[in-house]
């Protein structure tokens, strides 16, 4: 059940079958031998970024003036489902806020020239960037945000904190979503970028119980002065916007949980023939056979919701509720997953030698993640069943 | 939700068979559900309105093969909201039509396959006996060979069908201590001297579709009625079962689409009459977790269906289908249950009839037991237990 074996002969061509070997050899090389060292360090060194860059991974599917590919959707999914397929959840991450949460905002609310002085380089990878949009309470109404920006007539001067910044121990920027003061709560908000560095802006590392090397940083901003042109957008469009990419990202974090669920499925897979208990291998086992089938079976279901997600995304049609699904189903699928392959593993799975005690510490994020947790997808598809408030 | 898989023809289909269904079938369902039976006549309607013949050949009076539009059919049809409706009208299209389809002579095929299209004569499969079900070259029904005639001994139970089946495809030993390598398929008609049908079976639910157990004593057949080849049949079964299970999944997926429908109606029904606290959150979460349990159910389905109908083998895809879509629909049935409350119980609410109909899809053609066998298998592990 490695990625390859799957058989869409809807979605994947060869130049997606030549990309997805390009991803899993650069993953092999690159990423899965240093896995370990990352989490001790609390980080990857950024010129991974750099090196993603100069291969074309940061750019699958965004215009080639702007030093993408200009490929599809599909291209998208195939790379984090590479990038994913190993026990390392803080680096697929890292990439989804840069490729899927920073990169289109920037392209679609940047003006030209902020594009070509950010835009270009997150392709290139040689700047990485971060989000400061959630916040406690507004994870299903951004409307509701209480960093403010105030206008003092020539600069904005930004106050507040966001918790919980992927990336933001390392980022170059952040994208600010910020309340203006003195504005009405219904289109009184915008999107800003900051820079790391400026006076006032400070992100501190958090420490958590996995995704141990994804940088992830409390961001303040006190008395932060930034200039007038550092604001992307405002009001209802930036809303919008917002709230649409970050909506369309959720697939993302589907297909990665999927991609970690299906490795972790095959660590446990292995292990089950090897370990000879009572004589026999305990895949034999019955009872452990049939966890091992029912993974197997509930991993495929939702590889499948996230292509028939992913299908809709690339058509252009909204996909609100498919995408919410994807990512519900996922999350729990990458988590039972986990957690039965942990106790396939029986006392191994607990040592840290063995990658599946990573994947399970670090996907538990994933049903919590701001902005994508359980309870705010559930939210948002009760709303699109059409269920009266 | 639109589907790559389908096409705009299918997105037809699919509101032709839901006319269908709302016209001649949903306004009579409590009618029938009382009676325990429904009129032999709706095979019939069926048949001229041509949903009989979406998976078979134009020469036999089908709309030409395409198992996607078939399973646009089964959920739409599932959607009668009476299981027993629906599972006796499938027995006779999925089971035996497909069995005369697939390994029968020209001639049996005009004797059986042609009118059954036309849904004049109505047909049973007969494999399942006491002692073999998953297991089905456990069986012990036996053809002795006499001349020209096939004698036939033994019953077989659990026949949805059985009592209004005008002829039953039924698997028999053809070879003593053979196991797998002698089992045959034979079509016995209706008033064949020696074959019985016993009482209808009472039931739990699906209380609408006949379930009998059928019984052979001494009962002559002609050996023209012998489907394809003598000693094969269970490789025939094994076959046909990675369509039966890809069918019950979709149908298991329009049954769990009718649940969540209802319930959804029921629960804001009971909020703008303010009974009910739909904006709490419980209640949103239990819905949006059953829609997408149906979702991820018509993923795997839709996935399995994209390579069976592409001809490529799919027995473990169709088992994953099989597993979670009837487990599902038992869920989110107990869900619809318990979110309608004690109005949900009462017999005058389709929800408990759901509840209880629903349940027999994780039982019926093979267990999830079964299936999480199989996918192991196909994953390389697991005892081989099931081979005789």
């Amino acid at each position: 059940m490695a990625p390859e074996m799957q058989n869409n002969l809807a979605f994947f061509d060869e130049a997606h079958k030549a990309f997805r070997h390009l991803v899993r050899r650069f993953r092999k090389q690159e990423i899965e031998p240093h896995i370990e060292e990352w989490e001790a360090n609390k980080s990857f060194p950024s010129y991974i970024f750099s090196q993603m860059g100069q291969l074309g991974l940061l750019g699958t599917r965004y215009p080639e003036e702007y030093g993408g590919l200009g490929s599809d959707y599909f291209m998208s999914v195939v790379l984090m489902e590479e990038l994913a397929y190993c026990s390392d959840g803080s680096l697929p991450l890292a990439v989804a806020v840069q490729t899927e949460m920073v990169i289109p905002l920037l392209l679609q609310l940047g003006t030209e020239e902020q594009r070509k002085s950010f835009l270009v380089p997150l392709i290139k990878g040689e700047k990485i960037g971060c989000l400061g949009v959630f916040e406690r309470g507004n994870e299903q109404d951004l409307a509701s945000v209480q960093t403010t920006a105030t206008c003092d007539g020539k600069d904005w001067i930004i106050r507040g904190e966001k918790p919980f910044s992927i990336n933001g121990a390392l980022a170059d920027f952040v994208m600010l979503w910020a309340a203006i003061s003195g504005k009405s709560e219904t289109d009184g908000f915008a999107l800003f970028l900051v820079e790391k560095g400026t006076p006032g802006f400070v992100a501190n590392r958090l420490d958590q119980a996995g995704m141990l090397a994804s940088n992830t940083a409390q961001l303040v901003f006190e008395d932060c002065r930034i200039p007038a042109d550092n604001l992307l957008a405002d009001g209802r469009q930036a809303l919008e916007v917002v709230t649409r990419v970050l909506h369309e990202s959720r697939l993302i974090l589907a297909v990665i949980a999927t991609s970690a669920a299906e490795y972790i499925f095959e660590q446990a897979l292995t292990h089950a023939t090897q370990r000879v208990q009572f004589g026999h291998p305990i895949a034999d086992f019955q009872v452990i056979a049939h966890y091992l089938a029912e993974m197997a079976a509930r991993i495929e279901a939702t590889k499948q919701l996230n292509y028939v997600a992913a299908w809709k995304l690339a058509r252009g049609e909204n996909a609100l509720k498919e995408t919410s699904m994807a990512k519900l189903a996922a999350g729990r699928v990458v988590n039972e997953v986990a957690d039965k392959a942990l106790q396939i593993h029986g006392g191994y799975g607990l040592m840290k030698e063995y990658p599946v005690q990573r994947v399970w510490r670090d996907y538990r994020l994933y049903r919590v993640i701001v902005g994508s947790s359980d309870e705010a997808l559930q939210a948002s598809i009760a709303r699109e069943l059409g269920l009266v408030e | 939700m639109s589907h790559w898989l389908l096409t705009e023809k299918h997105e037809k289909l699919r509101n032709d068979v839901r006319q269908f269904v709302r016209e001649d079938i949903v306004p009579y369902v409590e009618e029938w559900e009382k009676e325990g039976e429904f009129p032999r006549e709706l095979f019939c309607r069926l048949g001229e309105a041509g949903f009989f013949g979406l998976k078979f050949p134009r020469e036999y009076g089908g709309n030409g093969v395409d198992y996607v539009a078939e399973t646009i059919f089964l959920e739409e049809l599932a959607k009668c909201g009476s299981g027993g409706i629906s599972f006796s009208i499938t027995a006779h299209s999925e089971l035996a039509l497909l069995y005369v389809s697939e390994y029968g002579n020209e001639e049996q095929k005009q004797r059986f396959l042609v009118p059954g299209i036309r849904g004049d004569k109505v047909g049973c499969l007969g494999v399942s006996e006491a002692n073999a079900g998953s297991d089905v070259a456990a069986m012990e029904a036996m053809a002795t060979s006499d001349n020209n005639y096939y004698v036939l001994n033994g019953s077989k139970l659990f026949i949805t069908n059985g009592a209004k089946a005008d002829f039953a495809c039924v698997a028999v030993k053809t070879q003593r201590n053979a196991g797998r390598h002698g089992i045959s398929l034979i079509v016995v008609e209706k008033g064949t001297p020696g074959f019985s049908v016993s009482r209808k079976l009472d039931k739990v639910g699906l209380r609408v579709s006949d379930t009998t157990e059928l019984i052979f004593t001494d009962c002559r057949v002609p050996k023209e009625n012998l489907l394809g080849r003598e000693n094969e049949g269970f490789y025939y079964i094994m076959r046909n079962f990675t369509w039966e299970r890809i069918a019950i999944a979709a149908f298991s997926l329009g049954a769990a689409e009718l649940v969540l429908e209802d319930t959804l109606e029921y629960v804001n029904q009971a909020q703008r009459n303010g009974r009910l606290p739909s904006a709490s959150e419980t209640v949103r979460c239990k819905l949006a977790d059953m829609a997408t349990a149906i979702e991820v159910a018509r993923a795997i389905t839709y996935y399995a269906l994209m390579l069976f109908s592409q001809g490529i083998s799919v027995s473990k895809e169709a088992s994953m289908a099989k597993l979670l879509a009837t487990e599902i629909c038992c869920q989110v049935s107990d869900e619809a249950l318990q979110l309608c409350g004690n109005d949900g119980y009462m017999s005058e609410c389709p929800i408990q009839r759901y509840w209880r109909d629903n349940r027999f899809y994780p039982i019926g053609g093979g267990t999830s037991e079964v299936m999480k066998d199989i996918i192991a298998r196909c994953l390389g592990i697991g005892k081989k237990r099931w081979e005789r």
